[in-house]
Formats: structure tokens, C-alpha cells, sequence
């Protein structure tokens, strides 16, 4: 592990980094470009950490480790790639239908399919969102710099473990390739789940408020019933309309619940703003020079960076929406988030979008363009 | 082995009654035989974790068995197992699965936790095909057998599931039938005794689905016992050798005119024909005689006869295949720790 202070180093190693500060002592994965380097960091630290490394046959397995794991106790993280991440879609669902706190990292790349296996993108945003079957609320992170690798995925556990569910970090391939400074902190805050409190346990159904039932272990004597299937409180498999929409509805609702908790968004110069730049990850870099060039040439424009894309910031786009004349959407996939910022800014602004794709980043001079076309 | 009333196994060891299991189903024999060897082992079921996939199979310990159980999507149970496994080596870990959980869909996983060797006790419970969905032919699925998906006979070959676990590198393979419930009890308990990855193939009888599968005709009540006495007729220890002096005749036709030409041409020798089901024949003529040379001479020019075969042919071999060492995944990633100094 690094210790405290600063240092140079890749995004990639970064997020290990910041998963190994967080708790995390048990990784699952298989290998895929331009997510390896966060295998070879936790393959190479976690048994210095007392941890487990595991490579796994496919993405399958590495999804269906970290969960078996996590019911075991361990805070557990998997990173993969477009292609990986859809195969993982799969106990994703089971994770979301269990109540397993675990972290996925996505380094996105450029798809369909194979795509660009080398080149960065933001096209998997909907997949983080609705990438497994049936209804529930992900829960969605997306760093922009090296620091933020480290700070969102140490994140990414605490929020994990505190809601009972899987949380990804929707990095992609130039921020996880990137080199630059990052300081680690003397402390991070290590979030542990809500164990039972006596030898009773509901696991799948609680009174408190969060709606974040307590979370027994493998081998505590709690003879946990733990299925993917329909369940009652007691995870029982129940397929009764009655047992159904209980546990989906308060599944949804916790996370809906703690959508202050965990929306994140930073704003700059939206004071005075008339034009506001909405992006996130790589591609709000060059959306920050564009709007400091636009500035200089006297256009006010301003930044809201999300850096949790889900649940969607509704509330921070909505009243950003009443302040200025227009909302530009800079992100690199053929325009997925834009069709959240339309929905939330429900036509108190204008909505255009920079949807780049290729797997390169939108440029500076293209933004700036592009904010003076909607100023 | 103790002889305890079913009752005494119940109370400790199982959740929920009645079963959710159709009339006849295997399942139960698998769950019995399973509780019987870790009562016999003194495992306490706290420390017990079972994981499962999707399937009949799967339901053998979830909900049934009281300890810790995981019902994961299908194929997956051997993943799940291995990360909870791995973290906490102390859970006493066994995977439920099926042909179709097991070998279809989670072959994959299959072939690596073999080869990985991880202390997990796999019990694969083969009735033959996909049985809970509607009967469809499996990876298990004799060649030429109709299913629901394959009307016309499976174009397909099967598995030997064990020989399967055997080449990928499992140190504990055995095959029992739900006809050998005492052997497959003492087997369990050598698996979970076992430090590294046991794999159990279990044929199982599924009287919903089998019907068509070994094309059974009669009354339904007698489909569960004619299932298990045909794994019976079919199969055969290995290493033991033959016992009785008996030859099969294929019918050429209708099976009972087989049997009464059969019938027939024995007469007077103090044999005795009977129709038989048989695993890769179906229905056939069974001759016990003391003199066989003289049986199957008269057989010989039969018409309704299509060919003899011996006891042993098309038979599936069970017992305890492989029983090995070698290093276990669980405790080589431990003594990493220890080497790196993560233990404390």
C-alpha cells in the first residue's frame, strides 16, 4: 500500500489503492484492457493486506466470487470493461436482489461489443443504470482525475456497505491509464454494514428508517436463507405479489432514500452563469478549459460536474436549469446522460449536447463551439 | 452407521416440511443422504454452507437445510462458493447442483474449481435432463432420447460428468445412483472430509420428466421404483465382479412377445425371463440361468430376438473414481498471506 503523502501514479493503481484504504480484502477478476493494472496493484497488495486476490475463468465467476465473499464478511471489489461488465450484468442483479454490498469498477471503452479495446469512453452509463434485469435503483460514481479514483472508490465502500448494495465506479480508459499526482490521506473512513444486533435477524426486511436491513455472515449461526429468487423478509423464497413488491419497493426506496447522501455534483462558476457545461469523468476536463477559455472571451458559462451519475442528480440539474438560458451536455458516447439532464430541466432551459464518440475526448475548441452556438 | 428414526434428522437438520419436491422425486434421498453424513461426521450445520444454482437440484438444501444456504443464478453456484470459500475457509462448503446447472450452463465453472482444487464438496445431482423447466434434453442427455427438445432422439452425446471432473482435476470423484443411498452416504462423508475439490455425480429418478425420456409406459406410481431398479440393472461397482450368471436379449418388436418367445425357447431349463429396464437398451429381456451357454444358444436364432448382451455392457460404472492429493487453493492463498505478512 502507499503510504500517506503524495505520490505519481496511474488512475488505475489509484482505485486499488483507494479500495485497499476502504477495507476492501477480497478481488475478483479476469483480464481486460484498460482495467488490468487495478488486477495486477490488488494481486500484488492484497496479501500484503491479509486480503485475497483471485483470478477468476471469466466475468461470470468474478461477479458471483465477489458477492459469495461478501457474504462471508469481506468488503469485495471486481474492475472490468464494457464487454466484462455486460457479463457481469447477470449477478449484478443478484447483488441488487440480495442486498450485497460490493463494488464494480467499469474502465470504460469504446463498444459495442469489442469495440476499442484501448480508447476511453462514457457509453456504458445506461448499463450501470439498467444493465440487469427487473426494477431497482443503482447507485453509479464517476472520477475525472487520479485523486478522484482513489477518493470515489474508497466511496464507492463506504456507500456500499451503508445501503446493503452494489455500487459501481464508472471510470473509463484515460482516466485509469492517466498518470498524475495523488495524495494519499493519513485516514480513511472505514464503513463496516450493519450487523444483527442479537441473535434474531430479519436479513431481508427491517423497521429503521434507511430501510437498510442488518446484514448477518456465513457461519454466525443465522442460517441464512440467500436467494436470487422472490423473498419474504426472512428470505424465504416467496413469489407472491404481496412478498414481490414489499421487497423491491423498499429496496428502491432505501437508495431513493439517501439520494442526498449520495449525490455529488461540483460546480464551477454557475454563480452568474447563462450557459452551464453538464459533464462528468474524462470528458468534464476539457469542458473545464472550455468554460475558463469561454469565460476569458466573455461569455458566461459556467460547470456542473456529476460525479455520481445515479440515482440521477434531479435536484441539482432542476435548479441549475432555473438560473441559466441553456444546458450543454459534454459527454463521450453518442448522448445518453443528456436525455437525464432534458428530463430533470423539463424545458426551463435549453438542452443541446456534445455526444462525441470514436474514443477520443471532445475537444476544448469543440465545447467552446459548441457554448457559443446555445449562448 | 448408526440406524436413527428419519425423525432425529429432521429436527436438527432440516427447515422446512413438508418438501417442495413432485411425488417420487430423488431429491430427498440426496437431502437424507447429505444430512446422515454430516450427522456421521459431527459437523455442526452452523458451520455448514450450501450454495446452489437454478434447478430441482438447487432445492435440495435451500430451503430445506438448516444452516447457512446461497440460491444463486444458474450455473454460478461453484463461483459464489469460491469467493465465500476462499474468505472464510472454516465454512464447511458444498455445491448442490444439477446436469444442467453443473455441466450446461456452469460447465465453465465446473472444470476451474476442479482445477483450482478448492476444499469444495460438489454433489451434482444428474436426473439426465432439464427436468424443472419442462424436460428439454441436457449436456447428460443419452444420444438419440427424446425430450421436449428433441422429439426426433438427442443428436447429441453426453458427459461422463466424473470422467469430466477426473481430467479437470478434482481429487475426490465418485458416482452413485439414488438406488445406492448407502453408498452415497459414506461417500458424501468422504468428500467433506476431503481437503481439496470432492465432485459427486448422482443419478437421480425424476418421474415427472423421465416417462419420455426412457419411454416408460404404465402406470405413473410405478415409474419412481422402476427408475431406481433400472439404475440398479444398469450399473455396476467398480472393481466388484460379476454376480449371477444372466445374459440380456434385445427385443426385435414388442417387448412382451420378446419375452414370451424368450419364455419360450428357455423352457425346461430352470431359467427365468423377465422384462427389465435398462439405462441404454430400455426395455429388455433379462435370462437368469445357471446354465448360460445353454440359454443363449437357444436364444441365438431367435426372431424376436435382435442380438444378446452381456451383464456388463452399456453399463455405467459407479464407485469412487479418483481420490488424490494435491495442494489446496484455500491454503496455498492462506501460507501467501502468512509469506507476506498480511496475517496480523
Amino acid at each position: 500500500m502507499l503510504r500517506p503523502g503524495r505520490h505519481l501514479v496511474m488512475g488505475n493503481v489509484a482505485c486499488a489503492e483507494g479500495a485497499l484504504r476502504a477495507g476492501c480484502r477480497l478481488f475478483a477478476g479476469y483480464p481486460i484492457t484498460p482495467a488490468n493494472e487495478i488486477a495486477h496493484h490488488m494481486a500484488a497488495e492484497l496479501p500484503r493486506a491479509g486480503g485475497f486476490f483471485l483470478q477468476m475463468e471469466d466475468e461470470l465467476a468474478s461477479m458471483a466470487a465477489v458477492i459469495g465473499a461478501s457474504w462471508a464478511g469481506a468488503k469485495a471489489m471486481t474492475a472490468t470493461s464494457g464487454p466484462g461488465f455486460s457479463l457481469m450484468q447477470e449477478n449484478i442483479g443478484y447483488a441488487h436482489m440480495t442486498e450485497t454490498p460490493c463494488v464494480v469498477v467499469d474502465v470504460q471503452r469504446s463498444g459495442p461489443s469489442t469495440g476499442q479495446s484501448t480508447l476511453p469512453s462514457q457509453q456504458d452509463v445506461y448499463q450501470a443504470r439498467y444493465g440487469a434485469h427487473g426494477d431497482y435503483e443503482a447507485v453509479a460514481l464517476s472520477p475525472w482525475s487520479v485523486q478522484e479514483m482513489f477518493d470515489l472508490t474508497a466511496r464507492a465502500f463506504k456507500l456500499a456497505e451503508r445501503l446493503r448494495t452494489p455500487v459501481m465506479l464508472m471510470a473509463d480508459g484515460m482516466i485509469g491509464h492517466m498518470r498524475e499526482k495523488l495524495v494519499v490521506p493519513e485516514e480513511v473512513e472505514v464503513v463496516d454494514r450493519r450487523g444483527p444486533a442479537g441473535p434474531e435477524c430479519t436479513p431481508f426486511g427491517t423497521d429503521d428508517p434507511s430501510l437498510v436491513p442488518e446484514m448477518p455472515r456465513f457461519g454466525d449461526g443465522y442460517s441464512l436463507l440467500v436467494t436470487g429468487s422472490a423473498h419474504r423478509p426472512t428470505g424465504l423464497r416467496d413469489a407472491s405479489p404481496e412478498y414481490h413488491r414489499m421487497k423491491v419497493n423498499r429496496m428502491r426506496e432505501k437508495i431513493l432514500r439517501a439520494r442526498d447522501e449520495i449525490a455529488d455534483t461540483v460546480a464551477v462558476g454557475l454563480e452568474d452563469a447563462e450557459v452551464a457545461v453538464v459533464s462528468f469523468g474524462a470528458s468534464a476536463r476539457p469542458s473545464y478549459g472550455a468554460v475558463e477559455r469561454a469565460r476569458a472571451e466573455g461569455v458566461k458559462a459556467g460547470l456542473l460536474r456529476l460525479r455520481t451519475l445515479w440515482p440521477f442528480p434531479d435536484e441539482e440539474v432542476s435548479r441549475l436549469a432555473e438560473g441559466v438560458d441553456a444546458l450543454l451536455v459534454v459527454e463521450m458516447n453518442a448522448g445518453k446522460m443528456v436525455r437525464e439532464v432534458e428530463r430533470a430541466a423539463c424545458g426551463r432551459a435549453r438542452v443541446s449536447s456534445v455526444a462525441k464518440i470514436g474514443g477520443v475526448l471532445p475537444t476544448v475548441d469543440e465545447i467552446v463551439k459548441a457554448i457559443g452556438g446555445v449562448a | 452407521m448408526p440406524v436413527r428414526p428419519l425423525s432425529y434428522y429432521r429436527d436438527r437438520y432440516i427447515r422446512f416440511q413438508p418438501s417442495p419436491f413432485c411425488a417420487g422425486c430423488g431429491g430427498g434421498i440426496v437431502l437424507n443422504c447429505f444430512v446422515r453424513a454430516i450427522d456421521e461426521l459431527g459437523v455442526p450445520p452452523d458451520k455448514v454452507l450450501c450454495v446452489s444454482g437454478i434447478g430441482c437440484s438447487s432445492w435440495i438444501p435451500s430451503p430445506n437445510f438448516r444452516g447457512d444456504t446461497m440460491h444463486t443464478p444458474h450455473g454460478r453456484a461453484l463461483a459464489y462458493a469460491t469467493g465465500a470459500k476462499v474468505f472464510n475457509s472454516d465454512l464447511v462448503t458444498v455445491v448442490f447442483t444439477g446436469d444442467g446447472d453443473g455441466a450446461g450452463i456452469g460447465g465453465n465453472h465446473l472444470i476451474h474449481a476442479a482445477r483450482r482444487n478448492i476444499d469444495i464438496t460438489t454433489i451434482l445431482v444428474n436426473n439426465l435432463s432439464y427436468a424443472m423447466t419442462g424436460g428439454q434434453m441436457a449436456p447428460t442427455t443419452l444420444y438419440g432420447k427424446m425430450t421436449a427438445t428433441s422429439p426426433y432422439g438427442n443428436p447429441e452425446g453426453p458427459f461422463d460428468l466424473a470422467e469430466l471432473a477426473a481430467a479437470a482435476g478434482a481429487t475426490y470423484v465418485a458416482r452413485w445412483t439414488t438406488y445406492h443411498a448407502a453408498q452415497l452416504t459414506r461417500s458424501i462423508g468422504e468428500a467433506l472430509g476431503h481437503g481439496g475439490f470432492s465432485f459427486i455425480e448422482v443419478l437421480s429418478q425424476c418421474p415427472t420428466q423421465q416417462r419420455r425420456l426412457f419411454e416408460m409406459r404404465g402406470p405413473v406410481r410405478h415409474v419412481p421404483s422402476r427408475i431406481l431398479e433400472m439404475f440398479s440393472e444398469s450399473t455396476y461397482v467398480r472393481g466388484s465382479r460379476p454376480r449371477g450368471s444372466y445374459v440380456y436379449a434385445v427385443p426385435r418388436g414388442a417387448p412382451g412377445e420378446s419375452l414370451r418367445a424368450v419364455e419360450g425357447a428357455v423352457e425346461g431349463l430352470g431359467a427365468e425371463a423377465r422384462l427389465v429396464d435398462h439405462l441404454a437398451f430400455g426395455r429388455i429381456v433379462r435370462v437368469d440361468a445357471e446354465d448360460l451357454e445353454e440359454a443363449k444358444e437357444r436364444l441365438g436364432g431367435l426372431g424376436a430376438v435382435e442380438r444378446l448382451v452381456g451383464p456388463r455392457e452399456g453399463k455405467l460404472p459407479l464407485g469412487v473414481f479418483v481420490k488424490r492429493e494435491r495442494p489446496e487453493f484455500t491454503e496455498t492463498l492462506r501460507r501467501l498471506v502468512e509469506r507476506k505478512g498480511g496475517g496480523g
